[in-house]
């Protein structure tokens, strides 16, 4: 009698598991083939070539804004990768009890969680309102301090996971401390520390209100990082408001193309972060 | 070559914990002596406080001579520069992961900006020969990373990495405890063969160990040195009863 | 509640073994100047049937010792006790030996007329016996002063066997008829000099085991 009542009950709970993995996938699925049919047909080679035809002629394409989102979120890393990973080292390394510490993390918390569109217009006052235009620089510098917590967070975690009795080990050898984190502790977390920039990547590569008031968007080419640049995010939300459908067109294929650039980028993550893994711990 | 080390009203502290109680030991050169105690006495703080790691600790400090040869450690050098002249292998073998055994070997000389490679060469054959594993991992130094050898194995390429910066003392921290019998006795017999060379300071909680290994013997109890002899005056005839309730296994 | 309860038990056992051993051979030595006193054979046949298990029971505390070393890694003072056992274990036996050869020598004389010597055999039997009881005593206690002062007895033995040697020498020259006699009793005395070294070294080993010092092989006190 037992033994009927468990082989229900296991069997009913696994199918609830299994339920609530289609019910979170089902979205996904369906947005994904939603955007299919909506953008694929406009998916051309002249889509990743040309710019945007003038208002009312058709054809076009969204290259500028693919090259700008490249170009926006190469600035970001080179900003915020450098500091996020120098404050995940300094809270894993150096910070112990420290009050320097504690506000460093307090900080990133807070800042993980200020919505993006404030950060859109904190960047807006500090750097466009100075500058007097809009340009690259500030759509990098905003999505840089989006990027910062994460990475930080992610470095010092797996900063964390580095075994003391290896730093011990340098340390004993008569190798500087400086020496120790950078050779030892970074070089052991590096995966880990790989992975977290990736992932901060990925998510700022979808934003699109801080781009609002720094990138602000732009028709033709630019590659002057001083001056106003296309970015696809923008462009879409550009796009999808308008009364144009022409443009709507082309906003459905470019949110297919961010979505899949997206989907691209997660998926190497979590290759590189698979093989990482498995070196990182042996 | 190795260096005596003279210890004179060594006291060591964490934080308000007094751990080492006024230590006077005098550890002669090129020869292995042994430190035993029971768990907590303080004997791998002590063995801590001669390459200055005990420091390492933020709450941790010392007051104290700790004199290697003429040089005051504390007062006469820097950390770095003491902890390359004094070699140490932990309890729990820690090659770094992401080295090759090439690598984890010369990473002594290596990570201090050392980058001779005819030199580096010679000294991980020399090192690796010294710690008796050349035979069993010629083949595949540069191939094999360091953590994929066997627990034995991996000691004792900790302790030629240890001997590859040419150290005059070599501390080891219980360093066959995670040891199967055969990996405990080929250390065993490594320290007996490196002692004409380096001055060997090993913590022990194995007594027969000791008494296997080395020529003196400290027994540590409580943070205070209690009794200091040759080895084997230690193990048949202790002075202190306390020692000799310690090496014959009497408690309570 | 101390530790190593077991092996503490295996060194009582080891002891208690050691003593039987000692009151074993104490009395084949009792018995067997009895048997010269009272010249009586049957006496000398006790002796002979109890050295068996004299032999049997030395085997055993080597075994039981041995035992002890390879399982128990014993140090120091336990070290000591140990090897100290093992040695006295042989002394005694050979104790029990000297019983037996004292108790041949009787039954030989048996052959012979029974005349009075002029040594006290007796006399340096209750000498020799009393530095075994001695030593072993001092054993029973772990008194290292008490074993010191079995070592001056020695003297006293060799002295006491010296003046029977030249005694009965000289009584052979004198009545070369009373040969046989006097033959006997100058092994007894020797068997009983013997019995006294025997002593003497129980007594060093009790000196070693206590205090860890090895005093044998010096003349006179430490």
């Amino acid at each position: 009698m037992n033994s009927i009542w468990r082989y229900v009950v296991n069997h009913l709970v696994t199918g609830l598991a299994v339920l609530s993995t289609v019910i979170v996938i089902v979205p996904l699925v369906a947005i994904l083939a939603y955007l299919l049919y909506k953008g694929a047909s406009s998916l051309n080679l002249a889509f990743f070539t040309h710019i945007p035809a003038p208002v009312g002629e058709p054809g076009g394409g969204m290259a500028n804004s693919m090259v700008g989102s490249a170009i926006v979120l190469a600035l970001a890393s080179l900003m915020g990768i450098p500091v996020g990973i120098a404050a995940g080292v300094y809270l894993a390394e150096y910070g112990q009890g420290k009050v320097l510490a504690m506000a460093v993390r307090f900080t990133a918390d807070v800042l993980n969680g200020i919505p993006s569109i404030v950060m859109g217009i904190s960047a807006y006052s500090l750097i466009v309102i100075q500058q007097g235009h809009f340009s690259a620089f500030a759509g990098g510098v905003a999505l840089a301090i989006m990027m910062v917590p994460t990475i930080t967070r992610t470095t010092e975690e797996m900063l964390m996971t580095v075994p003391h009795a290896i730093r011990e080990a340098a340390l004993g050898l008569g190798v500087p401390k400086w020496r120790t984190v950078l050779s030892v502790s970074l070089r052991t977390a590096s995966p880990g520390i790989i992975t977290g920039c990736m992932l901060a990547f990925a998510r700022v590569a979808g934003e699109t209100a801080p781009l609002l008031f720094t990138a602000f968007g732009n028709q033709f080419w630019s590659f002057k990082l001083n001056e106003p640049i296309a970015a696809l995010p923008l462009q879409i939300y550009v796009y999808a408001i308008s009364p144009y459908d022409e443009w709507h067109r082309l906003a459905w294929a470019g949110a297919l193309v961010l979505i899949l650039m997206i989907m691209v980028s997660v998926t190497l993550v979590r290759i590189y972060a698979g093989r990482g893994a498995l070196k990182g711990a042996s | 070559m190795g260096v005596g080390i003279n210890v004179e009203h060594l006291n060591a502290w964490y934080g308000t914990n007094h751990t080492l109680q006024d230590i006077n030991l005098n550890i002669p050169a090129n020869h292995a002596t042994a430190l035993i105690g029971p768990s907590g006495c303080g004997k791998s703080t002590f063995v801590r406080c001669l390459n200055r790691m005990h420091e390492t600790n933020p709450i941790a400090r010392a007051t104290g001579v700790v004199k290697m040869g003429e040089v005051d450690i504390y007062k006469d050098a820097s950390p770095v520069d003491i902890r390359r002249r004094v070699g140490m292998v932990f309890q729990r073998p820690n090659p770094f992961p992401t080295m090759s055994i090439y690598d984890n070997v010369a990473s002594g000389l290596k990570l201090n900006g050392f980058r001779h490679k005819a030199i580096l060469d010679e000294t991980v054959e020399r090192s690796l020969k010294a710690a008796a594993l050349w035979e069993e991992v010629k083949d595949e130094l540069k191939k094999k990373s360091g953590a994929s050898l066997s627990g034995g194995q991996q000691q004792r390429m900790c302790i030629a990495r240890a001997l590859a910066v040419d150290p005059e003392v070599l501390l080891m921290d219980e360093p066959a405890s995670a040891l199967d019998p055969v990996s405990t006795s080929k250390i065993e017999d490594l320290i007996f063969q490196l002692k004409s060379q380096y001055t060997i300071v090993i913590v022990t909680h194995n007594m027969q160990q000791a008494a296997r290994v080395a020529e003196n013997t400290g027994f540590f109890l409580n943070g205070k040195m209690v009794e200091f002899n040759s080895t084997d005056k230690i193990f048949t005839t202790p002075k202190d009863k306390r020692t000799e309730d310690y090496i014959t296994g009497r408690f309570g | 509640m101390t530790t190593r309860i077991k092996f503490q038990q295996s060194l009582d056992d080891l002891k208690e073994r050691l003593l039987m051993m000692a009151g074993m051979s104490e009395q084949a030595i009792q018995r067997s100047i009895e048997a010269y006193r009272t010249r009586d054979l049957s006496i000398c046949e006790l002796v002979f049937r109890a050295e068996p298990a004299i032999n049997r029971l030395e085997r055993e505390i080597d075994q039981l010792a041995l035992d002890l070393l390879a399982m128990e890694q014993p140090m120091a003072i336990d070290l000591r006790f140990i090897l100290s056992v093992i040695r006295i274990n042989a002394d005694l036996e050979r104790v029990g030996d000297q019983a037996v050869n004292i108790a041949v020598r009787v039954r030989e004389m048996g052959a012979f007329a029974n005349i009075d010597l002029p040594v006290d055999i007796p006399k340096l039997a209750s000498l020799a016996s009393s530095m075994v009881r001695k030593a072993l005593q001092a054993f029973i206690e772990g008194d290292a002063e008490m074993a010191q002062s079995v070592l001056t007895l020695d003297d006293q033995v060799d002295e006491m066997n010296d003046a029977a040697f030249s005694t009965l020498s000289t009584l052979i020259k004198e009545k070369p008829e009373l040969t046989p006699q006097s033959l006997n009793a100058l092994i007894i005395a020797r068997n009983l000099e013997r019995v006294g070294d025997h002593a003497t070294n129980i007594a060093e080993d009790v000196i070693f085991w206590v205090r860890g010092a090895d005093v044998r092989h010096r003349s006179g006190a430490a």
